[in-house]
Parts: C-alpha cells; structure tokens; sequence
C-alpha cells in the first residue's frame, strides 16, 4: 500500500519532470531562448525593427536576425541544410518552399497554425497554397507579390479609353488603338522576351497547368497554353509590343516618361520607383490596374516570401511565436510601411492607408486572383526554359508548333527524377 | 654491406614521406575518385533528401553535357577567356615585366609594388571600383569614350561586350604575379649576351627578339601553361561582376559548373563538367608542351 503511493508519487514527478522539460525546451521559465533567423535583403535590414518589439513583449527570447543578400540566399540555404547549420527560423521565397520541403528541411506546421487559429481564409488563397506540399503547409506567407499593369493613364485617355480593359479581346483592341494614335515608334506594352512573366501568366489565365502528371511532364502543348502563347506571339507580331528584352531598353521609366512604353507588366517595388524615377508633371498621369484574361478579370502568379521554420531547430515554439508576431496584421501594415512589401493578411488589407492609394488598391484586387507556379523544385530552371522558348519563336528563330515541342522536350527531361520517384512510389505502394 | 644501409635509407624515406603520401592520397585522390564515381551518378537535391534515389547512370551526364547548348557555350566563352585572355596576359606580364626592368633602379620596387597591388587585393573589393568604371552612365570609361565622341557602351549588360570587359578586368587583375616572374627572368638573362650582340652592331628590337625572348624561353613556358590553366578556370571574376549574364554571355565552364552543382544542386551532372574541363585543360597543356618543344631545336 505504502508502495503503490511512493510509485505513483515517482510516477507524478517524474511527468512533472516531463512536462517541466518539455516546456523549457521553449519558453518556459529556465533561461533565455536565442533564436537565429535569416532575413533577405531589404527585409532583412528592417526586420530587426519589428523583432525589437518582439523581444520586449517576450523578454525570454531574444532573435538574432543575420541578413542575408537574395543573390547568394539559395545557395547559402542549400549549403547550410547539407551542413546542419540552418537557423530556427527565416524567410523563403515561395517559389522555393517545394525545394526544401523536397529536401525535408521544413518544419511542418500544421499543429502550431491550429492552435494559433491561422488559416488559407486569413490569407489570399493562392498565395496560401505556395506553402502547401501533399496537404501539409510548411510556411506562413510574409508578404506577397503579384503582377499588374502599370500604365499611362493620359495616353489611354486621349486613345479613347478612361479605364483599363478587362478582357484580352478588349485589351488587345486598345493597344490598336494606342498603336494607332501614336504610331509605329511607339510600343503600347511593354513585355520583355527575356523574363517568363508573360508568357507563364498568360498562360495561367488560358487556364494551362503548365506540368502536367501531377508536376511530372511539362503541358506546354496542351491547347490552353498554346492558345495563350499564340495570343502572345501576335502581340509581338503586330507591333503592338516590342519583340526585345530588359537589355536592349536602357531606361524604362525613360521610356515611359517619353510615352514610347504606355504600359508594362509589373510588381509592387514599381510603386516606389515610378513615384521616384518619373518626373513631377507625370505623377499624377500612371496608374495601376488588374491584368486583364481571356474573358473577364484574369490571374496572375502568387509571388513572395513566406516564413518558415527549419527542420533541426531546438526552439521551434518559440520561433512560431516570432512568426505568429510578424503575421499580427499590425506588424504587416508596419511592415509595409518600412518596406513597401504588401501584407499577405487579408486583415491588413482593411487598413485605410494601404486601400486609400488606388495603385497599391489594384494589387490587392489582383491578389485576389492568383495562381501559384509549378511546386516543383525544378521550377525555377523551368521558368528560364519557358522565356528562352518564347523568345526563339518571337525572334523567329523558331515556329510556335516547334518551339512549344522544345519546350515540352526539355521540360520532360529536367522532370525525369521526379518520374522515376513517384514510379518507385507508386510500386512500393503496390508492393506492400 | 651497402645493400642493408641502402634498405633503411628507403625505409626512413618512406616513413619521412608518408605523412604526404597519406595527405596527398585521403585529400587529393580520394575526392577525384568520389567526384568520378559522382559523375557516372544522377546525385541531385533528391538524394541529398533520401540517398537511397542515387542511381548509377553510366555516361549520362557527360552525354548530357555534350548534348547541350549551355555546355556549348559555356565552352565557347571559357575558350575565349583562355585562348584571348591568356595571352593578352602574358604579354601585358612582359610588356610590364620590361618597362619596370628598364627603369630607373629608385622607381623598380614601386612599380614593382603597384603592378602587384591588383593581385592581392580581394576581387570583391576590386569588382565594386570597376563596376564603377563601368557604369553606363557616369563610368569613367564612359566619360572618356564620350570626350572623344564615341557613343557610351552598356559594358556589362551588352552580350556583346560583357566578354571583353570582363576580360580586361581578368588581365589588370592578374598581370602583376606573372610580371614578377618574368622579372626574375630577366635579372637571370646574361649581361655579357646582350653586351656581345650590341658588339655586333644589333639594335634594341633585335637584342629583345634574339636575346632575351630565348634566354626567357623556360619562364614563358611556365607562364604561358600557368596562365592558361588559370584562364580556363575562370569563375570569380564573371561570378562577381555578371553572374554570367547577360544571356550566358560570361558564362564560364567553372561558372556553369558552379550553378548546376551549387544552385541547381545537380551535383552529379557537375562532377561530369569538372571532368570534361579537367580534359580540356589536360589537352591543351600538351598542345601547348608540344609546341614549345618543337621551337626550342630550331
């Protein structure tokens, strides 16, 4: 009798213990916690700002925040996740997050996003889905990126249009016009050969998954994608955008300012550099406004950073409270503020100052509408294949039948893994 | 008798050298055995994830390569870099190595120090003060094509001219460490030579022709196959001030090399270029022995 008590008396400190470890594993009373995060560029130089108030309302934890510049932050993570040496926490871009959840460095999140009641509803759903692999998010969008038009409303204007068209039949219609009105050394778009922007975003809204075979083949033949590449192709064909890249124009605000460029497909950090590169006499003469789709408001890719936590990370309690910090819809607006990145919280978006501004205000109308890339780790190399296509069959080096079959063939052979991975899967599957 | 002594010697040297051998053999070879084996193999992010997705591929990779555009070109700007570059350097070297020579003695270490000073400063540093220069609107080098009314040149980001000016930084930047060595080369070269050529009536040309480019003729070999090998090995200098751009224009094969194994994490596929390069280097040096060879009886 005496014994039974003195086991359960061992039993009860003994999950004390338990409990009292695991909780100090975190923020529990023993000790301050010192999380590493990886902040790039620009964000990572104000990020310190908003993580001081962090600190002061979690005296326990301090953040050390390492700045990382975005031209050396791939390959800087990769070499830290083969080291071990990955921080707790830090900022990925979303178009990576599949790459490092390939490589099972990401921490998923599931749990903690329950327990704080964060979800896709709080978030814009596309970008919300970048951080999503097999049903399972493994990041927190930060802030988002998009594209949209950006144009000269006083050229519109004068070629008869007060706002921007929102179907390609219409758009189409009004870059004739424009060409009309100003001739032929003047361009109405501006979508430059050397980026995958357009041609992947009209393909988007052609409504082409672009991989085909759950990301395993590329679908660049399919009749969606073909549709839009072809409407593309015309653009450049009937002189209505100039068949160049970012190399061959020495200034586009020059140009723009010129009025020889009445419109280009851009993203948010043009805010900024429009206010700042265009002179006086045109400031109030641009204006922003959603990419126009095949019928109707069409889609546009969902870019930006999200926050993640490392696979490996001693404290990951701690660094989820961090980012449940940074996603407050406050510290997004405050985030904005300092940076001119626009916040992914929906909740953010009721911010007057943010919906005041009718340019920032078309963004957040785009936002509504997107579409994620490919999840693919290989995607980024994709991307470089699809423009170098692109541009083959707008410098006609190349027919659009042939340069789509190119494209798909080297597409299927940078896949090739992925093939022979789910095949392996698939026949564990069967055979187990 | 002397068969014992002759025996311990050999014993005692090799216990001297093994501490190299062993070096040489864990750091040096065992990483070129495991990069060959890398590259008969499709490593890439997957395996780094799960290894057991490593699969053995044979001559994939380097059919791959030999099948692709980029290694084309790639080989392409690396040729230029080693085929110009190299020897624009190496005369620059004796261009240089000459004039600090013939000087006055007083000035000798200073120039000396100054042709040296672009070797060891940091090529990061060095790359910030030449973009610099190269700035399309307000470079220097700009400002200057404009004084003699030459329209400005985009350097870095015309495909066309990105090569070249990456080229001149590559030479300026490394000039001064083979200047050195043909400085030590021509202190070598007999003064009583070119006293006797003089004797006979030769001018300054004809001493440099006769004279002292074939009593330089081992230093310039040396140089010349250095040289070169360092050229087609260049990376840091496209890396820093390009990123290979634009349109792969600056791409190097290390560059290449780099970005597929380091960005794109296809480690076995880089393993393959690293030995195509290796070949290619290994060519040319004996081209470049043969030739030299072929001269020295004539």
């Amino acid at each position: 009798m005496r014994r039974r008590a003195l086991r359960a008396l061992l039993a009860c400190a003994l999950a004390a213990g338990a409990t009292l470890i695991s909780g100090c594993g975190d923020s529990g009373p023993k000790g301050p916690v010192t999380l590493r995060m990886w902040a790039m560029g620009r964000e990572g130089e104000v990020v310190g700002e908003l993580v001081h108030d962090f600190e002061r309302e979690n005296p326990d934890i301090h953040v050390h925040v390492q700045q990382i510049p975005w031209s050396a932050a791939h390959e800087k993570l990769l070499t830290a996740h083969v080291g071990g040496s990955l921080p707790d926490l830090g900022q990925l871009g979303n178009s990576w997050i599949s790459e490092f959840g390939a490589l099972r460095a990401l921490e998923p999140l599931d749990r903690m996003l329950a327990e704080s009641g964060l979800g896709r509803d709080a978030y814009f759903g596309g970008i919300w889905d970048t951080n999503v692999l097999e049903g399972t998010a493994y990041g927190v969008p930060w802030y988002v990126d998009t594209r949209v038009l950006f144009y000269r409303k006083d050229l519109l204007r004068r070629a008869g249009y007060d706002t921007m068209p929102t179907t390609w039949a219409e758009w189409k219609k009004c870059l004739e016009d424009l060409k009309r009105t100003y001739g032929a050394k003047h361009w109405p778009v501006f979508l430059p050969t050397n980026e995958w922007m357009s041609p992947v975003v009209f393909g988007m809204q052609a409504g082409s998954p672009l991989l085909a075979d759950d990301g395993t083949r590329g679908a660049f033949e399919g009749p969606e994608f073909r549709r839009s590449f072809t409407w593309l192709l015309d653009l450049y064909r009937e002189g209505l955008a100039p068949a160049i890249g970012f190399n061959e124009i020495a200034n586009k605000y020059q140009e723009m300012e010129r009025g020889t460029i009445a419109m280009m497909i851009t993203g948010p950090w043009e805010l900024g550099e429009f206010a700042r590169r265009l002179p006086d006499s045109l400031q109030n003469a641009w204006s922003t406004a959603p990419l126009p789709g095949p019928d109707g408001p069409g889609v546009s890719f969902a870019g930006g950073s999200s926050l993640v936590v490392f696979k490996g990370s001693r404290n990951p309690r701690s660094a989820w409270k961090l980012i449940e910090f940074l996603s407050r819809p406050e510290q997004q607006v405050r985030f904005w503020r300092l940076t001119g990145d626009l916040p992914a919280r929906r909740e953010s978006w009721a911010d007057t100052a943010l919906t005041a501004d009718a340019r920032t205000r078309a963004f957040g109308e785009q936002l509504a509408r997107t579409v994620p890339c490919p999840m693919v780790p290989e995607w980024e190399e994709i991307a470089t294949r699809v423009w170098e296509q692109t541009d083959r069959a707008v410098r006609g080096a190349a027919t659009p039948d042939s340069a789509l079959a190119t494209l798909d063939r080297t597409v299927d052979r940078l896949l090739e893994k992925r093939r022979w991975l789910a095949a392996r899967r698939a026949a564990k599957a069967t055979g187990s | 008798m002397s068969a014992p002594l002759a025996g311990r010697q050999a014993r005692a040297g090799l216990v001297l050298a093994l501490p190299s051998v062993v070096l040489v053999l864990v750091f040096f070879f065992g990483p070129v055995l495991y990069g060959l084996w890398l590259s008969l193999t499709d490593f890439d992010l997957y395996a780094i994830a799960d290894p057991t997705s490593v699969r053995f591929v044979g001559l994939g990779n380097y059919s791959n390569a030999l099948g692709s555009a980029d290694f084309w070109n790639a080989l392409k700007v690396t040729l230029w870099y080693a085929l110009v570059g190299a020897p624009v350097s190496v005369i620059v070297s004796l261009a240089a190595a000459l004039l600090v020579d013939a000087g006055a003695t007083r000035a000798k270490p200073f120039f000396r120090a100054v042709y040296f000073a672009p070797v060891v400063t940091t090529l990061v540093a060095v790359a910030i003060v030449w973009r610099y220069l190269y700035q399309p609107q307000y470079g220097l080098v700009n400002a200057l094509l404009v004084k003699f009314g030459i329209p400005r040149i985009d350097w870095l980001g015309n495909p066309h001219w990105a090569l070249p000016a990456i080229l001149v930084l590559a030479v300026w930047k490394n000039f001064g460490y083979n200047m050195l060595i043909f400085i030590a080369g021509l202190q070598n070269v007999p003064k009583e030579l070119h006293e006797a050529a003089q004797l006979d009536g030769a001018n300054a040309w004809q001493r440099f022709w006769h004279v002292t480019l074939p009593a330089l003729a081992p230093v310039s070999l040396f140089v010349s196959v250095t040289t070169a090998i360092n050229y087609f090995q260049l990376f840091a200098e496209p890396y820093v001030m390009t990123q290979g751009g634009p349109l792969r224009s600056t791409t190097s094969l290390v560059l290449l090399m780099y970005e597929q194994g380091f960005r794109w994490w296809r480690l076995g596929y880089a393993a393959a270029l690293a030995f195509l390069l290796f070949a290619l280097i290994l060519a040319a040096t004996v081209v470049q022995l043969r030739l030299q060879a072929k001269r020295k009886p004539a």
